[in-house]
């Protein structure tokens, strides 16, 4: 079972506690009327398949109930980082697997 | 499986030697969300609500728990709740929240004796020696979203929506049973 660091709660709980929420980072357009067909289908429907960190949102379901944001490598399954949602993407290369 | 509420009676459900089972009678229940300045719905609770997720305060009968950044359960004796909901209702204007009365969603198993936290890890992936006497956590029970509130080193609550009752039940005394069981073997 992995064990996933909720930022809210601070701590380092199991994942059963938690939902995956998928791709994190995907912004809504303001003006979604104003918006390309292919840049909405984009919005709607295109996701990254990363191999190796990826950006996706969790949430702690049985406990808090709150969304965060998460970097987790595809390829080991290890999360890098958790981080509060609406904070900015961290810098990749400051992660490293020894993080909670 | 699926009882009706009305078949919950309060009162024992399992005794062994180990641990000890029971449903707690109906108790008043608020939920409540709030954020910003707390320090008006402290004053209105008659208790200093926890800033921290886990922790609790009690005060004049009534206690909290922090759910999460802005949520909290409130326990109170039913006669006390519509003081509360008034107490706070005075405050909206001010300070916007939810304030709920959910004293009808929710049933309370009491888990005591010394095999108490040998059952809850039946069901609770949690690492329970970390929730703190004193403390508690909304946490999973094989499945089931509970409310743990552990009220000493062997005893606990569990607060569960009224439908998983039936199924908890069942759970919280096979696995009551088996404790037992192991014990006497042991012995």
């Amino acid at each position: 079972m992995l064990l996933i660091h909720c930022p809210y709660c601070d701590e380092t709980l199991p994942e059963a506690e938690f939902t995956y929420a998928g791709q994190a980072h995907v912004v809504r357009p303001a003006d979604p009327s104003g918006e390309s067909d292919a840049d909405w289908e984009a919005f709607l429907f295109l996701r990254d398949n990363a191999k190796g960190p990826h950006f996706e949102r969790w949430r702690h379901l049985h406990g808090c109930g709150r969304f965060f944001n998460a970097v987790r490598d595809t390829v080991s399954d290890r999360f890098l980082t958790t981080y509060e949602a609406g904070l900015p993407r961290p810098d990749l290369s400051t992660l490293t697997e020894d993080q909670p | 499986m699926n009882a009706p509420v009305s078949a919950l009676t309060p009162g024992p459900l399992v005794e062994t030697d180990v641990v000890r089972v029971s449903l707690e009678a109906p108790r008043g229940r608020l939920s409540l969300r709030a954020r910003g300045e707390l320090a008006p719905f402290d004053v209105a609770l008659g208790l200093t609500l926890p800033r921290k997720i886990g922790q609790r305060a009690a005060g004049d009968g009534i206690e909290a728990l922090c759910l999460g950044p802005d949520e909290w359960m409130i326990h109170a004796p039913e006669a006390q709740v519509g003081a509360l909901l008034s107490a706070c209702a005075t405050l909206y204007e001010r300070h916007p929240h939810s304030l709920v009365d959910v004293s009808g969603r929710e049933t309370t198993y009491v888990v005591d004796g010394p095999g108490a936290l040998d059952l809850l890890s039946v069901g609770c992936p949690r690492d329970l020696d970390r929730i703190l006497p004193g403390e508690g956590r909304r946490t999973v029970f094989d499945g089931v979203t509970v409310i743990l509130w552990r009220d000493g080193e062997t005893t606990a609550r569990l607060d569960v929506w009224h439908s998983f009752a039936p199924y908890l039940s069942e759970l919280l005394e096979t696995g009551s049973r088996e404790l037992a069981a192991d014990a006497a073997a042991a012995r």
